[in-house]
């Protein structure tokens, strides 16, 4: 029979490993993190046991700070949450304080939103799934497709004038009419973007080295990824068809031929050929919303006298025109009392902005559902047990974004 | 499912009636007491017929006037088989806002509640690990209470009274 002391020592004895875990600071400016974020792993050799995140680097208080701004003016705050796919951030707030409004917006305004969102989608996938290739060490890919990247920012340039940071449209349509550049350069970049890409997949889907890298890296059921609350491509890729588009559709998305690709394992190549299906569903969806667009009456915005800022001209001649512009500027507008929570499917999962209005001339309470500080959780159960450099891949095809996880 | 459903489901189950009320946007809202929170989302979560597995949303609210119960959490709740989502609250009074930690059922909510905490100071009973997350760890205040000032206070042009309050 043991004594208690001699039971405590054997315990401890247990415990501790005989050589001691390394402790390793992934972060938070590693190069290989893409943001400001770190991971304090502990290693047993090269094998990762445990981790833990520390977020919050980059947060910049924009629930607070929106609580005393009128709406128009919170647009901005919106761009730099997801800062890889700012028109669909944008476009989320917008129609979030149209439902709050009662605006009832036109068909063709919809569908100017869907072609600048899916725009936007193409574009952080492309990020994303280049980024991935560049972490398994294929460099070539990513400098190859980026340049389409900056073919789309050349497209919201056309649109709002901004690259990055769009703050496009506004509360009731856009701002002024797409103008020929915009169809034209959408135009081209439906025909010579798809050959790129078809190389681009080339290139890494069916290579053995990627292959290697991402097939069982940071898997994850369906059970544990909606019990983590993933949204978007991560959920998909576990075989949950649950877009958003789909089953609560928004902004005349249920007028759109298109197909949600799911995956099967839930891990890194899953989702990365998950992302690579839906450049080619958002093409799709662009190429139709050009046709629709072009052959209907070029109404822009909502009639909303109330909301939408009058023409420049009038404002100058017209009095009516000057003093709603006025009360819109300063952000006098009715806005009911009311609580309302409308999600948008984000370029990386459920975008949801739950807006609480006391009618004031700014939100009582904003919360933005940020899909990745919610996923991101369940990082280190993703790599317990795997590589260093798994958790490098692991993290990069999560496409966590540092502005969405702090906000 | 309509209200009268989910509600007669939750009387059956719990042995309490809950008043669903829909409000104006379609949503479905549920007020709750601090001390049947838990057992509803249970419910809400295990029942066959509504399964709601997903935990969108949960965040705070803070209402300075309202006498005992300042401060307020909102969960949204989404059912992925009927397509439905559900909004809960509770309020708890400023001096004691103890609320039942959820993440026993939802995992995501873990991270959630810290934030809420992080802001508003809600105390999550049973949470396994309830520190700062978004804050640093040294901060005394909670910042999305309404007292804590965004701007210099001694500021007349961001006073409440030019937001229309």
């Amino acid at each position: 029979m043991k004594t208690n002391q001699e039971f405590i020592a054997g315990l401890e004895a247990f415990e501790k490993p005989e050589i001691p875990y390394t402790t390793l600071n992934l972060g938070p400016t590693h190069p290989a993190t893409h943001g400001i974020f770190q991971n304090v792993l502990q290693l047993d050799g090269e094998r990762i046991v445990t981790g833990e995140q520390t977020v919050g680097y980059i947060h910049r208080a924009f629930e607070k700070i929106a609580e005393r701004r009128p709406f128009y003016q919170i647009t901005p705050l919106t761009d730099r949450l997801n800062y890889c796919s700012a028109p669909i951030n944008n476009m989320g707030w917008h129609l979030t304080v149209e439902k709050l409004l009662g605006i009832a917006v036109p068909k063709r305004v919809d569908y100017m939103r869907v072609m600048v969102m899916e725009l936007a989608r193409v574009a952080d996938h492309i990020i994303c799934n280049s980024i991935l290739g560049v972490d398994t060490g294929a460099l070539t890919g990513f400098t190859y497709v980026y340049q389409w990247r900056e073919f789309i920012y050349e497209i919201y340039e056309e649109i709002c004038g901004a690259r990055l940071t769009t703050n496009m449209g506004r509360v009731g349509g856009f701002e002024r009419d797409f103008n020929p550049i915009v169809f034209e350069k959408t135009r081209k970049f439906l025909k010579e973007f798809p050959p790129v890409w078809r190389e681009f997949e080339s290139l890494l889907t069916r290579n053995r080295i990627f292959m290697d890298r991402t097939i069982d890296t940071g898997a994850i059921t369906t059970e544990r990824a909606l019990n983590y609350g993933f949204t978007g491509p991560n959920l998909r890729a576990c075989g949950l068809d649950y877009d958003l588009r789909a089953v609560e559709p928004y902004c005349s998305y249920e007028d759109f031929q298109f197909d949600v690709p799911v995956g099967t394992t839930g891990d890194t190549y899953d989702r990365f050929l998950v992302r690579n299906e839906e450049i080619w569903q958002s093409l799709r969806i662009i190429e139709q919303a050009m046709l629709k667009i072009e052959s209907m009456d070029p109404i822009y915005h909502a009639d909303a006298d109330h909301y939408y800022l009058p023409p420049k001209q009038e404002v100058y001649r017209n009095m009516e025109a000057l003093i709603y512009h006025f009360k819109i500027i300063m952000g006098e507008i009715e806005a009911p009392v009311g609580e309302v929570y409308h999600a948008v499917e984000g370029a990386n999962g459920e975008l949801g902005y739950y807006l609480i209005s006391d009618g004031g001339r700014s939100p009582y309470r904003l919360h933005f559902r940020r899909p990745c500080f919610i996923y991101y959780q369940a990082y280190p159960e993703m790599v317990r047990g795997q590589l260093l450099s798994d958790a490098i891949v692991v993290m990069s095809s999560l496409n966590v974004i540092a502005g969405e996880l702090d906000a | 499912m309509t209200t009268e459903q989910i509600e007669q489901l939750l009387l059956n189950t719990t042995g309490q009636s809950h008043q669903l009320s829909l409000d104006g946007y379609g949503v479905m809202n549920l007020q709750l007491k601090v001390n049947q929170l838990f057992g509803v989302l249970l419910q809400l979560y295990k029942d066959p017929e509504l399964e709601f597995h997903f935990l969108t949303d949960l965040c705070g609210i803070h209402y300075p006037d309202r006498k005992d119960e300042e401060l307020c959490v909102v969960y949204h709740v989404h059912s992925m088989k009927l397509r439905t989502r559900l909004r809960l609250k509770v309020y708890v009074p400023i001096e004691k806002p103890e609320v039942p930690s959820v993440t026993g059922i939802y995992g995501s909510a873990n991270w959630m509640e810290r934030e809420t905490y992080d802001f508003f100071g809600i105390q999550f009973v049973g949470h396994p690990n309830l520190r700062r997350i978004l804050n640093m760890d040294e901060m005394e205040a909670f910042p999305l209470r309404k007292e804590f000032p965004l701007e210099d206070p001694m500021r007349e042009d961001k006073a409440d009274f030019h937001f229309g309050r």
